[in-house]
């Protein structure tokens, strides 16, 4: 085996970065398993609000999600609209999207179907509030303010 | 040329592109958390509904929200930061005759009315006499129902270990916006109402239980008990949560 030339002189080498690598990549599996994909691109622009006496939804595929805000997009000016999945819709849409979303779930949870309301902080509250009426037209009652959590207001006394 | 060492490959660098991919997915992410103020929407009145009747006006905290987000409390203007304080003494009114004692009556405020061991009892007895004799399934179940209740009311007065006061049934926490009211203002009234109904639990969860109220919630849904389902019961009782909204009315009506 002459080919393989002994190197007689050793040097005091250095730490072994091979198992680094693999580290991160766990790091990155744990991140990949461990976040919720947004499913949905937002082409609102939602800040929310904080409260503090915040829910939160345990069982997420009961949730869908309403966002109201200014768009995205400058061009298209800057009153808040209502994005319904993936597109700019009304409030009038709103009953029918429900029953779609409403099929989406199997039949024994239907009623427990949540709808997430997010909300941006200095929307108005007249298309909020038509937003709500299309609920419950649709008998979609169980609503969640989406919101970001902060401490209790102090009490003075 | 001298021949070549058969050389491993340099995973050195591997490290650098997984901490890139990592840093990627980091970035591109966002965690998106499922929190916020839960509400139960009433459901859509019937076009021929008559107008419900007049409540009388010490039952009734109202809560007025304008375009300017200015909020007007029982006819008073007040900050944010104090509607708190304020919608707690509505809810406690005369005492609550567990915690808050037996205060005198305010004009302005409920009026709390004992609920009597003796007669919750007694309750209990003429409903299981129906039960008995109900006819139909129908009837049978709904008389279960009234009954299961004076039940959990006669447990509550065990838990609590005496007998305790109850808001009158009309009493509720009324709130009315604007269109112009910024959303934020309208889920910070909320979330305030909300605080002041839940700190009252949790101080009257604390003090007879041991735990705070959110946690029992919490415990129920976990693993549902009769105990605890019959001392959230109990809490409930005593400070329920009634907070409307009222119905939008039309673009014309202005309210300052």
């Amino acid at each position: 085996m002459a080919q393989f030339k002994k190197n007689k002189k050793r040097e005091s080498g250095a730490i072994s970065t091979a198992s680094l690598p693999d580290i991160v990549f766990m790091l990155l599996f744990f991140f990949m398993v461990a976040t919720v994909l947004r499913t949905e691109e937002e082409m609102v622009r939602v800040v929310r609000p904080e409260a503090s006496e915040l829910y939160k939804i345990e069982k997420k595929h009961l949730i869908r999600y309403i966002n109201i805000g200014p768009p995205q997009d400058a061009r298209r000016g800057t009153e808040p609209v209502l994005q319904l999945n993936d597109d700019f819709s009304s409030p009038a849409e709103v009953q029918a999207w429900v029953e779609n979303e409403r099929l989406t779930i199997n039949e024994a949870e239907q009623s427990k179907m949540w709808v997430s309301l997010k909300v941006d902080k200095d929307t108005k509250m007249g298309i909020v509030t038509d937003v709500k009426q299309e609920l419950r037209k649709a008998s979609a009652l169980k609503v969640l303010y989406s919101a970001g959590r902060r401490d209790r207001t102090a009490s003075s006394d | 040329m001298a021949r070549r060492e058969l050389q491993e490959i340099n995973a050195g660098s591997m490290a650098d592109i997984a901490f890139l991919l990592l840093i990627f997915w980091l970035v591109t992410t966002t965690i998106d958390s499922d929190e916020g103020v839960k509400r139960q929407l009433p459901p859509p009145v019937p076009p021929d509904m008559e107008n419900p009747p007049p409540v009388r006006e010490r039952n009734v905290f109202v809560v007025l929200v304008n375009a300017n987000d200015d909020l007007l409390v029982e006819g008073e203007e007040l900050k944010i930061n104090s509607l708190k304080d304020k919608a707690k003494e509505f809810l406690i009114a005369n005492g609550d005759g567990i915690l808050y004692g037996d205060e005198p009556e305010d004009p302005d405020l409920p009026v709390r009315e004992w609920v009597r061991k003796s007669a919750v009892q007694q309750k209990v007895q003429e409903y299981s006499a129906y039960v008995q004799s109900a006819e139909s399934d129908d009837d049978k179940k709904q008389y279960q129902k009234v009954l299961d209740d004076w039940k959990d009311k006669l447990a509550a007065i065990e838990l609590f270990g005496g007998e305790f006061k109850q808001l009158p049934g009309s009493a509720l926490i009324s709130m009315r916006n604007d269109r112009n009211t910024t959303y934020d203002t309208y889920l910070q009234v909320q979330n305030e109402l909300e605080a002041a109904i839940n700190e009252l639990r949790d101080e009257l969860s604390i003090s007879k239980f041991g735990v705070p109220y959110a946690e029992l919630e919490d415990n129920y849904e976990r693993s549902p008990d009769e105990l605890t389902r019959q001392r959230i019961f109990a809490v409930r009782e005593v400070y329920p949560q009634r907070i409307s909204e009222a119905e939008p009315q039309d673009a014309g009506a202005v309210y300052k």
